[in-house]
């Protein structure tokens, strides 16, 4: 009974007696939300124009952001370093379709998902050899972001916003409306969702699948870079955080693999529930629940609606 | 020119289904066995033991259980590094609360713990498929590491959160703990993956492989010609994890002495899953091969550059490592996307016709 | 050997019967409130132009789907609904339009994974691969072997059956549902995408398999020669709808039917 009153009845009393620390955690959760969507939407881009499952998207945050601070470290300007970063992105996409997506062409999904595997480890080990493990600082400031909070005073409590998170969200809105447009508009997103849709039929009408699957690369690079500058400025820019982009997997598996809407509020779902979960039912177990949290709540989404909340029911056909 | 089945005819059904129906093939696996259980401990020094054999047998016990899912039934799991986990605190557990009971019992009974885990988890391929599982394994993963860490009774309580592994005792010598000798640990491994390799030798040549196979190629002809899916998933999973289980158990009774609750974490799943991948997917003796490369190379790599003269730090040694292996998976998957083995199968056939090319 | 569950039925009688199914994917009406049985030990044909539903059909009869409306009466039995495993335990076996085989196995090893449903061998047995299962494996090789045999498919035993050619691929499907011994056979377009002469070769083993085996035989076909040659009877289907259903000979002077085939000014 006690145990029964502390999982239903307690966190809510709790939430009631401290509504300030309430919107303090759920807005934690939706900056954490906010950039889980963005490492989703690197991992979208890509499944959506070449129906391969990044795995390496985690890790190209963590080496966009390790170029641009090693860069800067060396002496370049922060905003040169910016430009030559990504042009390092494209050398990457244009490398990866070159060495890794060309040879594999046609080959089953599973095969190409477990390259990408290959992929990560690789950039692992040439990311520690090149900029060492050790975790750095964002250049924040010279980037001339944002830094320091308001302090809202609300329910006799006071409710902190970091600067940065607000900038977050704001760009992240930005690049999600542009690359809307992107898809929806130019001739280039249509080649793309053609590209998604069968391989052998946009070859067939004469699309040339290099080039998308270098765009799309680079584009998640891109998506990468901005990922790393904010996750960058609100920790530091270390290799752990390739684990924590693992985190995007439940938000893929929330809102589907194919959709951007999907991805941003699938995002949002995780990092709200995953910070609430831990704050006010964390305790009972011991804490650290945030872990693993966000894939069981996934795991028991995907047992009532396997195609995710935007997927399209999918018919079996033999 | 000795690699031939001419003259070697199959008069019965029961020959021909054989796992190894060529002469040469049979003869090959008793050389090996031969100098597994005698050369090897006899001639081989300690280091030799206790720094490859005992690592290498271990992980390819594990690689041999993840093939099983992954490789044969094609349901791609990142989860190998919890079920292996489970294996060594439930073994942990078994042996502190029983001493009287011989480590080698709670080894092999060990291994039904991540079987049980293994179910558990693979309840939800009845609905899912393909990513959407592969993240459903993560879930196992990191549910499973952190309570490993965070529940202190799998460890006794122990204040630094790992375990110690007691001294127990086979035919009243040590066995593990820091008076066994390598090569009694090396014996008793080496009996434990024989019988368990040979197990699922028979397993993968028989219905039970079939079935799996089938459901792996295409899984709706399989329900279609009557085979039930969810248990044949299922089925898989729990063996898949009873082996990670027992390679779990010998790799912190037999192999590190103690362990750290980290040590089976998402990196342990990530590198069997690379040793079967280059092993070669769908393939027992694949995951010897992958569990020989991947464990060996960061040895050769290190001793190879000592060996020329150039003295790195160990760290470099780690990241030259990660790069070789990366890029070892996505060539591998390039040249041929069933790994080593399938390299190892070609060769047998162009030997079996040489000298000409047919 | 007596097929798993349900009565007997003799020759000449009512093996299956559908009446009145519908099947809808969501607006689209696949299967639109067709009724038309199948006799034990015949050769029926369901024929129809593209987007007829007769691939449907076939899916629903084996219980990969599930029709919206109407029942399906299989050896005696009534239901509405049925799981594949369950259709394929009960003697219902099939081939499919675009080659379902199991791309990684030989073909020995397809035409064994048919008989699952025959091989009872306990997880125990299988371990040791010894003794009874040893003893199993080895009855349903010689079954199968005898499957190999008569679709004269001995060279290729050992092949993956990915890396061999189309026609050789439908051979081998039709050998994976043979082993499964079954007292129903569904053929979606056995003989799609094949010259002549491998056409006169698949026509030749449906006639056997009838004949020789007594198993009533359901197919879908588009060769309309192959159809009128090989049938006893024939559904026709158009938009789900049926519009014809006798003899061949019935069938081929039908007003709707060469309609449906030619188009018809409306």
């Amino acid at each position: 009974m006690d145990l029964l009153y502390k999982i239903l009845i307690d966190p809510f009393v709790q939430m009631g007696a401290a509504p300030d620390l309430l919107v303090q955690t759920l807005w934690e959760g939706l900056v954490s939300g906010v950039l889980y969507s963005l490492i989703a939407l690197g991992f979208v881009l890509i499944f959506k124009a070449s129906g391969v499952f990044n795995f390496a998207q985690g890790i190209m945050v963590v080496f966009a952001a390790l170029t641009l601070v090693g860069l800067h470290e060396i002496g370049v300007p922060a905003f040169i370093a910016l430009g030559l970063t990504i042009v390092v992105m494209f050398g990457l996409a244009y490398l990866v379709e070159r060495l890794m997506l060309r040879p594999l062409v046609n080959q089953p999904d599973i095969i190409l998902f477990m390259a990408t595997f290959g992929l990560t480890y690789f950039l692992i080990g040439f990311g520690e050899l090149v900029f060492g493990g050790n975790p750095k600082k964002m250049i924040t400031s010279q980037l001339y972001l944002p830094s320091g909070a308001y302090d809202i005073k609300m329910f006799g409590g006071f409710v902190s916003l970091q600067k940065i998170d607000i900038a977050a969200a704001v760009i992240v809105s930005l690049m999600v409306i542009s690359l809307a447009l992107f898809f929806q508009k130019t001739r280039i997103g249509r080649a793309l969702r053609a590209v998604a849709d069968s391989h052998k039929a946009a070859l067939s009408v004469g699309i040339s699948l290099e080039q998308i699957w270098v765009v799309v690369w680079f584009a998640a690079g891109i998506v990468a870079l901005v990922t790393g500058i904010m996750w960058g400025a609100r920790s530091e820019v270390s290799f752990s955080l390739q684990i924590i982009a693992l985190k995007a997997l439940p938000v893929l598996i929330l809102g589907g693999f194919t959709s951007i809407p999907g991805a941003i509020i699938g995002g949002l779902i995780i990092g709200i529930g995953e910070k609430i979960g831990e704050f006010y039912w964390g305790p009972l177990l011991g804490s650290g629940i945030e872990s693993w949290l966000a894939y069981v709540i996934a795991l028991i989404f995907l047992l009532f609606r396997p195609q995710g909340l935007f997927g399209e029911k999918i018919i079996e056909r033999i | 020119m000795f690699y031939r089945e001419a003259g070697q005819f199959k008069t019965t059904y029961q020959a021909d289904q054989a796992v190894f129906p060529i002469l040469q093939d049979r003869i090959g696996l008793a050389i090996i066995l031969v100098s597994a259980f005698v050369l090897i401990p006899l001639a081989a020094t300690d280091f030799f033991l206790t720094v490859i054999m005992i690592p290498f047998l271990i992980l390819a016990l594990a690689s041999m259980g993840l093939n099983i899912l992954t490789g044969y039934t094609g349901l791609l799991s990142l989860g190998t590094g919890g079920f292996m986990g489970v294996g060594a605190f439930a073994c942990y557990k078994l042996t502190t609360i029983y001493p009287g009971v011989n480590i080698v019992i709670w080894i092999l009974v060990s291994g039904f713990f991540s079987t049980a885990l293994g179910i558990l988890f693979g309840l939800p391929s009845l609905r899912i498929k393909g990513f959407y599982l592969t993240v459903a394994t993560l879930a196992s993963q990191f549910f499973l590491d952190w309570s490993f860490i965070r529940v202190q009774w799998l460890t006794n309580y122990n204040t630094s959160g790992a375990i110690e592994v007691p001294t127990r005792t086979l035919f009243s010598m040590p066995v593990t703990g820091p008076n066994a000798t390598p090569q009694f640990r090396y014996l008793v491994i080496l009996s434990i993956v024989t019988l368990l390799t040979w197990f699922a030798s028979n397993l993968v040549h028989g219905r039970i492989g079939r079935m799996w196979m089938a459901v792996r190629d295409m899984d709706l002809a399989a329900e279609l010609i009557g085979i039930p899916l969810y248990r044949t998933k299922l089925l898989a999973f729990a063996i898949s994890s009873y082996y990670c289980g027992v390679a779990g158990a010998l790799m912190v009774f037999f192999w590190y002495g103690s362990a750290e609750p980290g040590v089976f974490n998402i990196d342990q799943s990530f590198t069997i899953l690379f040793m079967v991948i280059i092993g070669g997917l769908g393939s027992l003796t694949g995951s010897f091969f992958g569990a020989a490369l991947i464990y060996g190379l960061p040895i050769v790599l290190k001793n190879v550059l000592h060996g020329v003269g150039i003295n790195i730090v160990p760290a470099t040694v780690e990241h030259i490592t990660f790069m070789s292996v990366g890029a070892l998976i996505v060539l591998v998957l390039i040249i041929e996307p069933l790994g080593l083995a399938r390299l190892w199968q070609i060769t047998k056939q162009k030997l079996r016709v040489w000298p000409f090319p047919y | 050997m007596k097929a798993p569950g349900g009565p007997e039925v003799a020759a000449g009688d009512v093996l299956l019967s559908v009446e009145d199914v519908s099947l809808a994917f969501g607006g689209v009406k696949a299967v639109n409130d067709v009724s038309f049985d199948i006799r034990k030990g015949e050769i029926r044909a369901i024929i129809g132009p593209n987007g007829a539903g007769k691939t449907s059909m076939l899916n629903i009869i084996n219980g990969f789907y599930h029709p919206q409306q109407g029942r399906i009466t299989f050896k005696g039995e009534t239901r509405a609904k049925m799981r594949p495993h369950d259709a394929a335990a009960g003697g219902i076996a099939r081939t499919f339009q675009n080659v379902a085989l199991f791309r990684g196995m030989t073909s020995l090893d397809n035409i064994m994974a048919g008989r699952t449903l025959r091989m009872n061998k306990n997880l125990f047995w299988q371990l040791l691969r010894f003794g009874p299962a040893m003893k199993e494996e080895v009855e349903h090789r010689a079954r199968v072997e005898e499957i190999i045999d008569f679709l004269k498919i001995q060279e290729i035993r050992r092949t993956p059956v990915g890396r061999l050619p189309y026609g050789l691929q439908k051979r081998v499907e039709l050998g994976r549902a043979l082993a499964m011994e079954p007292e129903l056979l569904l053929l979606d377009e056995p003989m799609a995408g094949m010259n002549l002469e491998e056409k006169e070769d698949m026509s030749r083993f449906i006639l056997d398999v009838n004949d020789h085996f007594g198993t009533t035989v359901a197919l879908i076909e588009h060769d309309m020669g192959v159809v009128m040659d090989l049938s006893d009877r024939v559904v026709v289907l158009d938009h789900g709808v049926k519009i014809a259903d006798g003899t061949p000979d019935q069938v081929k002077s039908n007003q709707a039917v060469i309609d449906a085939y030619l188009g018809v000014a409306h």
